[in-house]
């Protein structure tokens, strides 16, 4: 069967997104989004814009906290401390990655 | 369709409450979602748990599965032929082929809550998310892969099908782990105007025999014979496009590293990671008579100490 070939993209090469794009590809809704941005779990490119824009990567996290969110039945702000836990376990893994990558074997 | 034992997924037992439901929910949740869990199955396990819980925490589904009666798991089974009467379904068109447990339940909260009828305004379709494991070689230069996924879609009728998908996907060059990349509109399809699913693809590069990963940068270790780093030179070496020489200083240490800029994972858009070249020092095993009476000489030539910084200290 022939398949018609499809180009997967890096997250960061997608344009910036509106709070609706976000609200959209989450699934999650606009009041618990902007609960994320008020705990800082979510941010925006610049704060200061009247229309908030947030860069593509963001819709990684998105999706994570709304599957916590349906999953864990978490309220807003307990899945605003769930969310940067993970950030911070990701940033260690990350920096243990690093540190291996430069170890001699 | 095959029967799933739901009770035995959840651990509880036929008889269980409410509250000791949702329970064994959050314990199996805790162990398993694949955001926090480490467990190697744990997509797998959290699906069949999500999917018993999605049944077994709705009263009207939960006592419509119990009405399906106790089968081995696994078995095939059909529905008996009042089972849809009693629940406000009917719109499977007749015929449970195509569509699984889950189908069945996700079918009947829809259909029976909607009168039975095709649904009413946009539903966005499903998103795909499939992990794609690459070699370094695949990573580095951009690989094809096929892809064979299923996804549960409502057609124009309300009535839910199992519909698989096809898709051959390029990775672009210059991936690494834990990349995530998106495939816009390539889910499952939408309804009543509702937007297209997308697929999401993380990636998984596998360890490389040679060259270690950190991000775009790529780490190789360069083994040294002490006279190739006390006299220094031009040393060949491999990177992921072919041998280069390397110029080595003279007296180069353990551990010190040779920067060799953008050899590393290069993505379509220029990003460059770097190859990092870590030196060691590298002993021969044996040594015949003349290059022991070479090593000797040496001893005896030198003054070097490579214990100096330990003499001043170390007595606690």
């Amino acid at each position: 069967m022939n398949r018609e070939l499809i180009e997967a993209m890096h997250l960061d090469v997608h344009e910036a997104l509106t709070l609706r794009e976000l609200v959209e590809l989450s699934g999650l809704a606009e009041s618990v989004l902007r609960e994320l941005i008020d705990e800082g779990a979510l941010q925006p490119l610049d704060v200061n814009e009247s229309t908030l824009r947030f860069s593509a990567d963001c819709i990684v996290r998105v999706r994570t906290a709304r599957r916590l969110y349906q999953d864990f039945e978490l309220e807003p702000h307990a899945l605003s401390l769930m969310l940067r836990l993970l950030e911070r376990i990701d940033a260690l893994e990350h920096e243990l990655r690093r540190l291996r990558a430069r170890s001699m074997r | 369709m095959k029967y799933k034992d739901y009770y035995a997924i959840m651990g509880v037992d036929r008889t269980a409450t409410p509250d000791e439901i949702k329970k064994a929910y959050r314990k199996l949740a805790r162990k398993f979602h694949p955001d926090v869990s480490k467990e190697a199955n744990a997509e797998e396990r959290f699906k069949e748990v999500q999917e018993a819980y999605e049944t077994l925490k709705d009263p009207e589904k939960r006592a419509a599965y119990d009405q399906l009666g106790r089968h081995p798991e696994g078995e095939e089974f059909r529905p008996p032929p009042d089972w849809g009467a009693s629940f406000g379904q009917g719109g499977f068109g007749g015929g449970f082929e195509d569509i699984d447990l889950a189908d069945l339940f996700a079918g009947l909260s829809g259909r029976a809550r909607r009168g039975g009828h095709a649904p009413h305004g946009p539903i966005p379709g499903q998103d795909f998310e499939a992990g794609v494991q690459l070699t370094l070689d695949q990573a580095y230069r951009g690989t094809e892969v096929e892809l064979d996924l299923v996804a549960a879609e409502i057609d124009e009728q309300g009535v839910v099908r199992r519909v698989p998908h096809h898709l051959k996907v390029r990775i672009p060059k210059g991936v690494t782990d834990g990349t995530k990349l998106r495939v816009a509109g390539k889910g499952g399809k939408g309804v009543n105007g509702g937007r297209n699913g997308d697929l999401y693809l993380d990636i998984q590069v596998a360890p490389h025999a040679i060259f270690r990963v950190d991000g775009q940068d790529l780490y190789i270790d360069l083994p040294l014979a002490p006279w190739e780093a006390a006299l220094g030179g031009n040393i060949e070496m491999p990177t992921p496009a072919g041998k280069i020489s390397l110029k080595v200083p003279p007296g180069t240490r353990a551990g010190q590293q040779f920067r060799i800029a953008g050899r590393g994972l290069q993505r379509p858009d220029g990003k460059a990671g770097d190859l990092y070249a870590v030196a060691q020092i590298a002993m021969p095993t044996v040594l015949n008579d003349r290059q022991r009476a070479l090593m000797k000489e040496l001893a005896d030539s030198s003054s070097f100490n490579p214990r100096a910084h330990l003499e001043t200290g170390g007595v606690l």
